[in-house]
């Protein structure tokens, strides 16, 4: 169980893993994650979207970047290793019917968990427009496997290395003010990303669905460290969504909430290097 | 209003020691006890770590009686032959019988007469609200006027358990040759443990589904090690293993499988659904999801099941604080408060709108908390969170209370006064007002019916609304106790038993 069948770089931190889990690849539907650790004790537990799965084979496909500590670790490990624990698909899957047309903006490694969105999109008759947002060219991920699903795809890079040298809220708006206006907008990439294009879908009236990324520990309702505030309630980002109307998400609260451990995670990054540092020099001695 | 700390504290030598002296002289005597002397013998102290010195560490607090010491204790009890304490006991334990057997040095028969009727003594006997429970209607307390003084059933209950753990070389319980059946058991909580240990008995087999890594509940993610240690809870579950019980962790019925594909696809004859009462509540008040607020179910499981104490090998954190709020009177606000002062925090203050009097927690984990220094608040209540430019809580607005008439709890209800309204710093705060039962189940299993508040329903034989389908402990009480969660489970292994031999 939880053996890594491949790994795969694709650009600067951000890698590709399929890992063999039959269960969660017959059972998961576009929208969900998983929740995995790297050993029984003291690691943490990280949540994940699933970028694609085979059932066939009974794999799931990941594709993270390694920024914190855990994803740091993950990434160092290789095919034929396992990762320890590993549960899921957890939260609601997305609502896919025939909408119309449907935007699909996906941002940085945000574009992985939009792959089997589009796809469900696609599949049930809608008319799937993507957009892909990226830093710089190297960044773009899964181009190739969107172009297969999309009937137009738009690509934007903040360097303009690649596609249009813009944010990807410029073609959103563009596609919001073509006639017809696409019936639904699907936004998942960083919360910042997320916030502008909710706020550029709004004065349109596009509905907009975003998919949260917040911290989380159980991811099955029992903790509540993925609160966030909707409209005026609180809601369980594992239980209630991770989707929800990017209209209603108060993203500022949620982008605190997210950044709540950064002072403890600096001082142990620091560390770490420290070691690292150390490490270093006993070995050029 | 702020209360005082506890008694001074004796250590465990000279309580062994002054219980050693005690016992030589009972035993020393030619006639035997009479009811005025088992009066007299005095009530037996809980031998535990000092309060500074637990303060900066997670080992267990109480260390457990000695055998002179549980013996006085168990020589305090007058064997009355209606027992009423039996009535208080939810899973009806012999408690005359055991505590006897202690009192004539018998250990292993007070262990074994626990058993008949307990699965969980080393876990109960810590975490028992025995006061209310056990020791509410023992005649040494009423005779005494102090149910504090009542023969401490609980922690004699704990000395059995703790003295065979350490003493007999333990076996796991018989099986029953192979039925060919299959029993799913949801969650690996109290309620579960026992479903699982009783129909594997039945030689059914039985495979336990745990949405965590580790297998044991709110025994493992709730209950800290410094009130039940973990290793207690671990030899349970390898019991169970021994047993031939199969554990599935991260696996999350609902989820990775369907509660009806269990039946309809994997071959389980029948189901039982202990999964608790996981959904913790909130106020619903300004500023709840403020950075630095969390429930406690997140704070006590970053700490014990993600082990975010231990600060250098742990990959979980845990927030920094400095002056904590911890919201509620129950176990679980207790164990955050005392989490809270273990991991650093320069002042704990626990708020709770009622008065001691009606806090819910066991009366040992006040008095522990107090001793460890936690600042007690009653009749105050938070009204609103107030926040910094990051979005960091920083300051509470509070609200005084005063009791008025009875609720529907029989507990005098607090009502606020009016224009109270005061503002008090703190950097965390943690709501321990209770939990919700956990909706993933009920989401996602079709024709199970529950209450308004998401319980499941049951019969009198824990079977819910869905054939084959049983369900107990807190998912059907909304958030109760260990042992009300076993008593549960022992009804419901009973039912799956019967309809498993037909």
């Amino acid at each position: 169980m939880n053996k890594i069948l491949a790994k795969k770089k694709l650009s600067e931190n951000v890698f590709m893993m399929q890992i063999e889990s039959p269960l969660i690849a017959s059972e998961r539907l576009p929208g969900q994650f998983i929740i995995l650790s790297l050993s029984d004790d003291y690691a943490e537990r990280i949540p994940l979207t699933i970028a694609d799965a085979d059932p066939v084979k009974g794999s799931i496909t990941i594709i993270f970047q390694a920024v914190g500590k855990t994803t740091k670790n993950l990434a160092k490990l290789d095919a034929g290793d396992k990762i320890a624990n590993l549960v899921g698909p957890l939260g609601s899957p997305t609502h896919i019917e025939k909408f119309g047309t449907v935007v699909c903006i996906g941002g940085g490694i945000g574009v992985a968990p939009m792959h089997p969105i589009a796809q469900g999109m696609k599949k049930a008759g809608n008319k799937v427009v993507i957009i892909i947002g990226a830093r710089s060219k190297d960044l773009v991920i899964m181009e190739d496997e969107m172009r297969k699903i999309a009937d137009e795809l738009i690509i934007c890079t903040d360097d303009g290395s690649y596609g249009r040298k813009t944010l990807v809220t410029e073609p959103l708006k563009e596609l919001c003010e073509r006639s017809p206006k696409p019936d639904l907008a699907v936004a998942i990439g960083p919360p910042i990303m997320m916030k502008f294009c909710a706020a550029a879908t709004k004065p349109y009236n596009v509905p907009t669905v975003v998919s949260l990324n917040t911290i989380m520990v159980d991811g099955t309702g029992m903790c509540g460290g993925c609160r966030v505030t909707v409209g005026k309630e609180t809601k369980f980002v594992c239980v209630d969504g991770p989707e929800f109307d990017g209209h209603l998400v108060d993203f500022d609260n949620m982008m605190k909430r997210l950044n709540s451990y950064k002072k403890q995670e600096k001082l142990h990054d620091e560390k770490d290097c420290h070691l690292n540092q150390q490490i270093e020099t006993a070995r050029k001695n | 209003m702020t209360t005082e700390t506890a008694h001074t504290h004796h250590t465990a030598e000279e309580l062994a020691d002054l219980a050693k002296k005690q016992l030589a002289g009972i035993l020393s005597r030619t006639e035997p006890l009479k009811p005025k002397d088992r009066l007299a013998i005095p009530a037996q102290e809980m031998p535990a770590q000092d309060p500074n010195a637990r303060r900066k560490n997670m080992s267990e607090v109480a260390s457990g009686y000695t055998a002179d010491q549980a013996r006085l204790e168990a020589m305090r009890c007058l064997q009355c032959k209606n027992a009423p304490c039996m009535a208080g006991c939810p899973v009806r334990i012999d408690i005359p019988g055991f505590v006897d057997a202690i009192a004539k040095n018998d250990f292993q028969k007070a262990i074994d007469i626990i058993k008949r009727n307990s699965l969980l003594p080393a876990v109960c006997g810590r975490v028992c609200p025995q006061e209310t429970q056990c020791q509410e209607p023992c005649t040494i307390g009423k005779s005494l006027k102090d149910v504090e003084k009542s023969v401490s059933i609980g922690r004699l209950e704990r000395f059995a358990a703790d003295w065979e753990r350490e003493n007999v070389k333990m076996k796991a319980p018989e099986v029953k040759p192979a039925t060919g059946k299959k029993v799913a058991v949801i969650g690996s909580g109290p309620a579960s443990l026992v479903v699982a240990a009783d129909v594997r008995r039945e030689g059914h087999a039985v495979t336990i589904f745990e949405a965590f890594h580790k297998p044991g509940g709110v025994m493992i993610y709730g209950i800290p090690e410094f009130r039940l240690p973990k290793k207690i809870v671990q030899m349970e579950i390898d019991t169970l293993t021994a047993m031939g019980v199969e554990i599935k962790t991260n696996f999350v019925i609902g989820r990775t499988r369907k509660l009806k594909d269990l039946m309809d696809k994997d071959g389980y004859s029948a189901v039982f659904v202990g999964t608790g009462a996981g959904l913790p509540k909130f106020m619903n008040i300004e500023g709840e999801n403020l950075v630095g607020v969390f429930s406690a179910n997140e704070y006590l499981t970053r700490s014990n099941l993600m082990k975010a104490y231990d600060k250098e090998k742990a990959h979980t954190p845990i927030y920094s604080s400095r002056k904590v709020a911890v919201l509620g009177g129950g176990n679980v606000a207790m164990d955050a408060a005392r989490t809270a002062v273990r991991l650093g925090a320069e002042e704990v203050h626990l708020i709770y709108r009622r008065t001691e009097k009606e806090m819910p927690a066991r009366i040992e984990e006040v008095g522990h908390a107090k001793e460890e220094g936690v600042i007690f608040h009653t009749l105050e209540n938070a009204k609103r969170l107030i926040g910094n430019e990051f979005g960091c809580v920083t300051h509470m607005e509070c609200l005084r209370y005063e009791l008025g008439e009875p609720d529907s709890s029989g507990r005098r209800k607090p009502v606020e006064i009016k224009g109270s309204e005061f503002i008090a710093e703190f950097d965390t705060v943690i709501v321990a007002i209770g939990n919700d039962s956990n909706p993933l189940i009920k989401q996602t299993t079709n024709g199970l019916n529950t209450t308004k508040w998401g319980n499941i329903i049951v019969d009198e034989n824990q079977k819910t609304s869905i054939d084959r389908v049983f369900a107990g402990g807190d998912i059907v009480l909304g958030a109760a106790t260990v042992i009300l969660a076993m008593g549960e489970g022992r009804r419901a292994a009973k039912s799956i038993n019967e309809l498993l031999a037909k």
